[in-house]
């Protein structure tokens, strides 16, 4: 697993792994509401970074601005919009706390033995494209264009969908 | 280098997963669930580079899912707040009417 020689692309995976998973664990055992959301923030910008490492610089951007812009202050919103204490309330009880740690860890534990048993086939060296965006943008407005613009109308459809449920009542 | 990659979202979507089932604000179980489908995002682009067929169309399907999570979050937000009107709480196991 490890058997690479320590070349700067395994250098930036540690260092942006490290960023990334202290963000999530920090995001499971912080206790403010808004320290949560922050350390989401973390781990989509070491998200992002991990795209750029894996030549998907268009990817990273759109990591970035939706994740790490929008959705996260979404979620701001959303804690504005709804929060009245400052903390997340009472902790669950001792029952479901230790399924969901047993649900989590086996699962780990069987993505972890599937993924070292697994012999995976050595990349057929295809040469990546010189400009990254310019190939997506090909790619996305000849093949999968009915997908691209079947996307376009579900985001309109889901975005006037949450504008009708959010919306105040007024007329009663 | 394919493995690690695997690994991390591995490690990343457990995390999403253990607080996915046991928060009990609402809004930090839909962060959760953010975070699984970014593990998921990031498999994607991994096997854009290392897979057996490396190609673009991996990271053009991690922009449709980026868009479809963004749609997911908008209107579970939405509903979260109507049902904060509604009932005055965001705790997820208050949220009863079914059961009864």
């Amino acid at each position: 697993m490890f058997t690479g020689d320590l070349s700067g692309e395994l250098i930036a995976f540690f260092i942006l792994a490290a960023f990334t998973i202290t963000g999530a664990v920090l995001m499971l055992t912080l206790t403010k509401v808004v320290h949560m959301v922050l350390s989401l923030a973390a781990v989509f910008i070491g998200l992002a970074g991990m795209y750029v490492v894996l030549e998907a610089e268009f990817v990273a951007f759109v990591q970035v601005l939706i994740y790490a812009g929008a959705v996260s202050i979404l979620m701001v919103f959303g804690i504005m919009m709804t929060k009245h204490q400052e903390d997340q309330g009472r902790p669950a009880g001792r029952m479901p706390e230790v399924l969901g740690l047993l649900a989590a860890v086996s699962l780990l534990g069987i993505l972890f033995y599937a993924i070292r048993s697994t012999a995976f086939p050595a990349a057929a060296q295809v040469e990546q494209a010189e400009d990254n965006t310019l190939e997506i943008g090909k790619l996305l407005f000849t093949q999968h264009v009915i997908p691209f613009e079947l996307v376009s109308v579900l985001l309109t459809v889901a975005f006037i969908g949450a504008i009708m449920l959010a919306r105040k009542e007024t007329d009663e | 280098m394919l493995p690690s990659y695997l690994m991390l979202a591995a490690i990343l979507f457990c995390i999403g997963l253990y607080g996915a089932l046991t928060k009990r604000n609402a809004v930090i179980v839909l962060i959760s669930i953010e975070l699984m489908l970014n593990a998921v995002n990031l498999n994607l682009v991994a096997f854009a580079k290392y897979g057996a067929l490396p190609s673009l169309t991996g990271q053009v399907f991690t922009l449709f899912t980026i868009s479809v999570a963004a749609a997911e979050v908008a209107v579970g937000i939405a509903i979260l707040i109507a049902l904060f009107r509604l009932k005055g709480t965001v705790q997820a196991d208050e949220f009863d009417e079914m059961r009864r």
